[in-house]
């Protein structure tokens, strides 16, 4: 065992086995992980380069297309940030709808989680139900936002949307289908003997190390460390309703910090988010939800605005954070994204290593990475990288396309 | 471990008191949201690039801070970084939001790693070293991050001097790094689109005003029922 040679695997940037693109080199031995690292990047979009070319407004729409799961995180998070360099008070019906948005999200995002994860142990049957159980929620996003993915919501001073009470029925509806679906799920995911057999001590990651590398979200609080933006710096609604930071302890006994405690958390997040929906309705108070409806005047007051700022919002996969500084001009001065991936990446280096080759797939889901969708490829070609543009690979498919047809 | 939480005015006082001399233009801010208007507080100081790790060890002294991440901005003549960490995290309500601010002169940009300090800060280091061209001296891992491999050497994407983004990179960014002792990919140049009335033979279009749907030049057995004869010949085409 101990004479076997160690080889140097490369997996990715496409690979079948991970859905997004990243370059993960392994170096193995037998079926044992010996070394790790990975190289992002394969996505890089420069959005803020973009932004600071464009006036706060501009941006919050522009934060939409961060992610296509978090939709409401980045923009909320930016959002802040402005509002409080520019003073501006939001309304607190505003609050309440941001907050509602923000767990309707939270809920299909952890149920497209669990079907991906079912999908990496080969379980695909569950895989196809949690994503017709997570169809719910989407439904209601539509319903409120008139979008299934980019919402375009919120805005700088408010929401664009009022919700009005005739739509509550729908929403305590999706609720009440979800509230009696958690024990159905909890007995699919939690209690099935191949699901135990996969994640229990697979990845396991620490608490210390969990604070070390700066770990944010699910990935954090399935390891012990109790770190929730909503119940640490209460933003929006989470001050009046009150957040309480769900550990694996909930359902499984003491913390190990494994994925099988990473599944666990994100399952019992979803019955706090109904909750919180919940109090959220009932507490909502009547009024505007905006703070000014003349858009000249939000973009005119951003302009006046000078100082520094930063935004922080717990998205589904962990802390959303965004730095902003203004300098009386139109564009930001200064605009730093983190998203909640960038954070959770560098555990990866400790949770693979000394794991099996098969477990690759779900462990690297575990921390349920998002790096978006690919912008450019690189062909090799006589040994060394040519980096094409979509206009070029658009033209070879087509002439591929002439050549069969011919 | 015991953790005991501290206002934002006590952790301030604590850190100018046991941080390095170096601390200077600390301010405390606190912000708002919701019917009960729960308070967030935070802290933003400013130090020297020598202070920063006896800085971040203050900081750790009074809690061990969740690291977020580092921005950085080109301010002119230097070049700020901000490491923004929160401390009492964990504790309801009582999060304290501490921003470093730390200002390098583009003469001398170098900036100490406080990746022994809290080792998850490398991963912002090394986009903070390809980004705007920082030295971080000492960082365990000094390899690029987001950049692909050939970007051009020199040309750092977040300075907003003579090293930032050029407008002809922004252009043509595709064009960047690629070698030019290289034979072009082999893709055909796009062909042109003939339109029928546009065709350069004078007789053929002649012939074609007469009797478009008779056209010999388009395949599509279907093409005499279809009023616009140049449709079939788009769809051969694919585009």
């Amino acid at each position: 065992m101990a004479n076997k040679p160690v080889y140097n695997i490369p997996i990715g940037p496409i690979h079948p086995a991970l859905k997004e693109p990243i370059l993960f080199t392994f170096d193995i031995q037998g079926e044992v992980i010996k070394g790790v690292d990975f190289a992002p990047g394969k996505t890089h979009r420069a959005i803020e380069w973009m932004g600071m070319r464009r006036n706060p407004v501009q941006i919050t729409h522009l934060c939409d297309r961060i992610c296509g799961i978090c939709g409401v995180s980045h923009t909320l998070a930016f959002s802040r940030a402005v509002e409080q360099i520019a003073e501006i008070e939001v309304p607190e019906r505003a609050h309440y709808v941001r907050t509602i948005i923000a767990e309707f999200e939270r809920i299909q995002s952890h149920l497209l989680w669990a079907g991906v994860a079912a999908h990496e142990l080969g379980f695909d049957t569950l895989f196809h139900l949690a994503w017709r159980v997570r169809e719910e929620a989407m439904d209601v996003i539509e319903y409120l936002t008139g979008n299934r993915v980019n919402y375009g919501i919120v805005q700088v001073g408010g929401v664009r949307r009022d919700f009005t009470d005739d739509q509550f029925p729908r929403i305590r509806q999706a609720l009440d289908t979800y509230e009696g679906l958690v024990g159905k799920l909890v007995t699919l995911f939690l209690e099935d003997t191949s699901i135990k057999l996969r994640c229990m001590s697979t990845g396991v990651l620490t608490e210390t190390d969990a604070l070390e590398l700066c770990t944010v979200g699910p990935t954090a609080r399935a390891s012990g460390l109790k770190l929730d933006v909503r119940a640490d710096s209460p933003y929006a609604a989470y001050g009046d309703v009150g957040v309480t930071p769900v550990l694996p302890d909930v359902y499984s006994d003491g913390i190990h910090g494994d994925v099988y405690d990473r599944i666990v958390v994100r399952l019992f997040e979803v019955v706090e988010s109904i909750r919180i929906v919940r109090e959220c309705m009932d507490q909502m108070p009547a009024g505007p939800v905006l703070w000014e409806t003349k858009y000249a005047k939000i973009l005119a007051t951003c302009k006046k605005a000078e100082g520094e700022a930063i935004g922080r919002v717990e998205a589904p996969r962990g802390e959303c954070f965004h730095y902003v500084r203004m300098n009386r001009s139109e564009a930001p001065e200064a605009w730093k994204v983190k998203a909640s991936t960038y954070s959770n990446q560098m555990s990866w280096l400790k949770i693979l290593q000394g794991e099996q080759i098969a477990d690759i797939p779900i462990i690297v889901a575990s921390i349920d990475p998002c790096m978006s969708c690919t912008d450019r490829v690189s062909v090799i070609r006589d040994g060394r990288p040519d980096v094409m543009t979509g206009e070029a690979l658009h033209r070879l498919s087509v002439e591929k396309t002439r050549r069969l047809q011919a | 471990m015991t953790r005991q939480a501290l206002s934002a005015e006590q952790v301030a006082e604590q850190l100018q008191k046991t941080g390095p001399k170096s601390i200077s233009d600390v301010r405390t801010k606190e912000w708002s949201e919701g019917l009960k208007k729960t308070p967030v507080a935070s802290i933003w100081l400013r130090t020297t690039p020598d202070g920063l790790p006896a800085t971040i060890q203050a900081v750790i002294d009074i809690d061990y801070p969740h690291f977020s991440v580092a921005s950085g901005i080109d301010t002119g003549d230097a070049v700020e970084l901000l490491y923004h960490m929160q401390v009492f995290h964990g504790m309801p309500g009582a999060e304290v939001n501490i921003t470093i601010s730390v200002p390098v002169p583009k003469k001398n940009l170098v900036v100490p790693t406080i990746s022994h300090l809290i080792p998850g800060a490398v991963y912002t280091e090394r986009e903070k070293q390809e980004m705007l061209g920082v030295t971080v001296a000492g960082i365990p891992d000094p390899r690029g991050l987001f950049l692909p491999a050939d970007f051009p050497k020199g040309v750092y994407p977040w300075r907003k001097d003579e090293t930032g983004i050029t407008e002809d990179l922004v252009k043509s960014l595709y064009a960047s790094g690629r070698p030019e002792d290289r034979p072009a990919p082999p893709v055909k140049p796009k062909e042109k689109k003939v339109k029928k009335s546009e065709a350069p033979d004078g007789e053929k279009t002649a012939a074609e005003k007469a009797a478009p749907a008779a056209d010999d030049a388009s395949p599509a057995p279907d093409a005499p029922d279809t009023p616009d004869a140049g449709t079939p010949e788009v769809n051969t085409n694919g585009e």
